[in-house]
């Protein structure tokens, strides 16, 4: 093989195009090398559906060249990782940012880069043990757990597993050079169940960095079908005002929706709606919202962010006040602040500030004791639909659930929505569950709502 | 042996794939239990330019290329990708895909045709857009940053960006099928915030594209119209007040409202879903789902479209599907291993997002045909009702038939008249049912812009929705008011 198509792998395939951008004239540039082997398989009934297995190998690579009126940046990406093919990507991407406009807040961090990266136990080298066969047992299992919960579960759209395991490359001209492997696993179920000719479907999943960190394919499989039963002979809710009980995973869902208020971009742009609010109350003094990067084990842990600045905890909303945005350098410099290490970065873009592990700390009292505590209302087990505008807070999405009365769930109900305006949402959550429950790198408990509008009958 | 000229002799002098290598991969693939083996190899460039607070962030580009290769056996695939184009890459990739369907570590043999050429073309383009300067672009989004802001004081954030694509696509199969692909595709965004009295802002947004020349939209004749859709949006909703929650009947504006049907209709008539017989509409082949004279059709093949596609992602070609004649159900949107199992003859609608995914049924362009009635006199004809305008996003749950979507630009009608906007506006229903309450269709039948992405099991595709003016009776809204 010849030189020019030799491959580079890790840090020198890094190196190497930092260097090759310097060449063609880079005023400064960073770059990242994102590599993953990953493994999905889906069983549904006594049979394999799906097995997909890949390997994939993306380096990105971003620039900033000088100009009048200010730096200009471009960002590439290939997945070519041949010598030549890299020093052309380099080049390209150097062109591209020259015909770019000048941007006067563009730049590379210039210090604060991670001195020491932690251990932070993103993967347990045994799990590369298990075999392909092996994943789809775990499948079947919670595929067959699902089915044998109840006889009204009479199909599925299959349960599934997957494993990955990554390698982070990223290195800035600034001066740092870093890398770190992690691993992600998750199973899931999703069964159907059918009765009186209308059918419902629910699904529970679980993701962990190691396979011992995972639920049980029987606790998957059980937990979806019994969501998935307890929907059946759902009608609609009354239209009328009413508390409004999120469960967990609900309240996880409602937490998305607040996530993009928070980070740096949306406020310099104008588009959140808590834009004025820093230092101010903006939920009920129950409310408080961590970001942590560094929490051990956990799926949103990194011992650096995507531009090498040390990942940390991060007190955003602190007993209902406002206290911090999500950062990175480039919404950092724009709003006069400092990063928090938030920036996320994928091999296929620029950097975006973007949660780590971030959840609602718990509070008392399991979901059961917030339904009891309850006169009439809905408990909210599941939301759809984008019915949520991020600069007026503006809140009015589809919903499933239950009617309770008097502290007991009466009925499954389903189609129809519930309204309000996120910001007087938090403001009156006069309840936070201890159910504390993540999925992935976001967690919430059950909350209680005093007061949304309910859409239905 | 291919002609010189066709994107699949492209390939061939890019990566050295031949019929040769083509029949040796596809050969490791296709053994014993093997029905199916199908080659997808992808060279595709992908590049923004983005604009925000009167700045230009920064250009991207991103070359996308790879290969994936499909074994099916019954309902089971096995599939492996590479983000390589070479022979190693493919036969490794082929190997794999075989063993996991199969078990069987032995391949079989397997010849190509000629590699063809799509019976259509949809979308013939002098210069890809991807080759268009990005200096070209770049002033582009400073016009329409001026424009806009010039346009009111009140506009204070403008976020425009145009995304292009170049995608070179080439698909063999174990039943000699072999056929590539160009498929341009550009779209141009436009997204202002306006700040009224006491603070308040509201964001409006409209955006063009299609598989088109750049060229098409540099013209302010193209541009300033989505510039003043976007100003006006905004301030609209400035002036909306809060929408009430209950039940009304509805009318719908012609264009992008047809998102209604792509999720109340679309989703459920997917083939996997039906076949698995896991669809709120499975089972009502030739049954009433939608009024008399509702028609609605999925078609692929209208030039230009951001959801039209010469051949899908399975090589088929792509075409005009009846799913609903007159108010009954006829057909399903398939592709190839979903219409095999049941027994139907595949739809070109087997879509994928990139060679790391595998097919599945997607819709194309999904649109219910015009009918006879004046929109005015539809709008004239509710007593106390809805007029929604223009939508955001929406979602279904397929196997309990439930949707909502979300409109952006709603007004109330009372007594026949177009009375004050509603901000909040959500709509919610049930599938099989919804279509059953179309009491007048309009005679203005509109396609969207060209902006719509459907998601579906992680995987985005461009796709197309449209509708004439309809009226819809007693559809639950929601909102925050008690009507």
């Amino acid at each position: 093989m010849s030189a020019a198509a030799e491959r580079l792998s890790g840090l020198d395939a890094v190196q190497f195009a930092l260097d090759r951008a310097r060449a063609a004239g880079a005023h400064s540039a960073d770059a990242v090398l994102a590599e993953s082997d990953s493994l999905e398989v889906r069983v549904r009934g006594k049979e394999v559906d799906t097995v997909a297995q890949s390997r994939e190998r993306t380096l990105g690579i971003r620039v900033f060249a000088e100009g009048p009126g200010g730096l200009r940046s471009a960002v590439t990406s290939s997945s070519d990782l041949s010598r030549d093919a890299m020093a052309r990507l380099a080049q390209d991407t150097v062109a591209l940012a020259r015909e770019t406009a000048p941007d006067p807040t563009a730049g590379l961090p210039e210090g604060g880069f991670a001195r020491e990266l932690p251990d932070l136990a993103l993967f347990d080298p045994a799990d590369r043990a298990l075999t392909t066969a092996d994943w789809i047992a775990l499948a079947q299992r919670a595929e067959d757990a699902a089915r044998a919960t109840d006889p009204r579960i009479t199909n599925s759209e299959g349960a599934s597993a997957s494993t990955s395991l990554s390698a982070i490359c990223y290195g800035s001209s600034a001066g740092f050079a870093g890398a770190y492997p992690s691993a992600s696993h998750s199973l899931s179920a999703q069964p159907v169940a059918a009765q009186d000719g209308a059918m419902q479907t629910s699904w529970w999943a679980c993701a962990s960095r190691t396979v011992a960190g995972l639920e049980t394919p029987e606790h998957v499989g059980r937990t979806a079908a019994l969501r998935t039963v307890a929907q059946l002979g759902a009608t609609r809710a009354p239209t009328c005002d009413a508390p409004v009980i999120f469960d967990a995973s609900a309240a996880r869902d409602l937490l998305g929706n607040l996530i993009g208020c928070l980070s740096g971009y949306s406020v310099y742009r104008g588009s959140s709606f808590l834009r004025d609010k820093t230092g101010e109350p903006i939920a009920n003094e129950r409310v408080t919202i961590t970001d942590d990067g560094r929490k051990r084990g956990a799926l949103g842990s990194k011992p650096f962010d995507g531009e090498g600045q040390p990942t940390r905890r991060n007190v955003l909303v602190e007993r209902g006040v406002l206290r911090s945005w999500l950062l990175d350098s480039y919404a950092a410099r724009k709003l006069g602040l400092a990063t928090t290490g938030n920036a996320a970065r994928h091999a296929g873009g620029a950097p975006s500030a973007s949660p780590t592990n971030l959840w609602i700390e718990p509070g008392a009292g399991d979901l059961e004791s917030l339904v009891r505590g309850l006169d009439r209302g809905l408990l909210v087990t599941g939301m759809f639909g984008q019915g949520f505008n991020p600069v007026t807070g503006d809140f009015s999405r589809g919903a499933h659930g239950f009617w309770i009365e008097r502290g007991e769930r009466v009925r499954p109900v389903q189609e129809i929505t519930i309204a309000g305006n996120l910001g007087a949402m938090l403001a009156s959550i006069e309840a936070v569950g201890a159910d504390l429950h993540f999925l992935g790198s976001l967690g919430a408990p059950s909350l209680r709502v005093a007061r949304m509008t309910i859409a239905g009958a | 042996m291919s002609n010189p000229n066709t994107p699949a002799a492209a390939f061939g002098s890019r990566f050295g794939i031949g019929s040769r290598e083509l029949e040796r991969a596809l050969g490791s693939a296709l053994e014993g239990p093997i029905d199916y083996a199908d080659l997808f190899f992808e060279a595709s460039t992908q590049d923004s330019v983005s604009l925000e607070d009167g700045i230009v962030k920064s250009g991207d580009r991103h070359l996308i290329q790879g290969i994936g290769v499909r074994a099916v056996s019954g309902e089971k695939q096995g599939y492996a990708h590479a983000d390589d184009i070479t022979i190693e890459a493919l036969q490794v990739a082929a190997g794999t895909a075989r063993a996991i369907a199969s078990g069987s570590p032995r391949g079989g043999s397997v010849a190509v045709r000629g590699a063809g050429v799509p019976t259509q073309n949809l979308y013939p383009v002098a210069l890809a857009p991807t080759e268009v300067p990005v200096a070209t672009k770049v002033a582009l989004l400073d016009a329409i940053d001026r424009y806009a802001r010039a346009k009111d004081p009140r506009i204070v954030q403008v976020m425009a960006s145009v995304i292009c694509q170049h995608r070179n696509l080439m698909i063999a199969a174990s039943d000699g099928a072999w056929v590539a692909d160009v498929q341009p595709l550009v779209r141009l965004n436009v997204q202002v915030i306006a700040q009224g009295a006491e603070g308040r802002r509201e964001i409006g947004y409209q955006g063009a594209g299609g598989r088109r020349e750049l060229g098409e939209y540099l013209q302010p004749a193209a541009w300033q119209p989505l510039v003043d859709e976007a100003v006006r949006l905004a301030l609209v909703n400035l002036d909306a007040r809060p929408c009430p929650a209950g039940t009304f009947d509805v009318v719908l504006g012609p264009g992008w409202p047809g998102v209604l049907l792509h999720e109340a209709v679309g989703h459920g008539l997917e083939g996997d879903f039906n076949r698995k017989g896991v669809s709120a509409f499975s089972g009502k082949l030739g049954q009433r789902v939608a009024a008399p004279g509702v028609t609605v059709v999925d078609d692929g093949t209208l030039p230009g479209r951001r959801g039209s596609l010469n051949v899908d992602d399975e090589g088929t070609p792509t075409a005009r599907t009846v799913l609903i004649q007159d108010g009954i159900l006829v057909g399903y949107l398939q592709d190839r291993l979903n219409a095999r199992l049941m027994g139907q003859q595949p739809t070109g609608n087997g879509r994928r997002q990139s060679y790391a995914h595998l097919p599945m049924p997607r819709m194309t362009n999904t649109f219910m045909l015009a009918g006879s009635d004046d929109p005015g006199d539809i709008v004239r004809s509710v007593k106390n009702g809805l007029y929604a305008k223009t939508f955001g996003g929406g979602q279904v749950d397929i196997t309990s038939g439930k949707f909502v979507f979300s409109a952006s630009e709603a007004y109330r009608i009372v007594d026949g008249q177009i009375a004050e906007p509603l901000r909040g506006a959500s709509l919610i229903g049930n599938g099989p049912d919804v279509l059953t309450r179309v009491s007048r269709i309009g005679n203005d039948l509109a396609l969207d812009l060209g902006v719509g992405t459907c998601g579906k099991d992680g995987q985005s595709v461009p796709v197309g929705v449209g509708l004439p003016t309809i009226r819809v009776d007693g559809l639950t809204v929601g909102g925050t008011e008690r009507a």
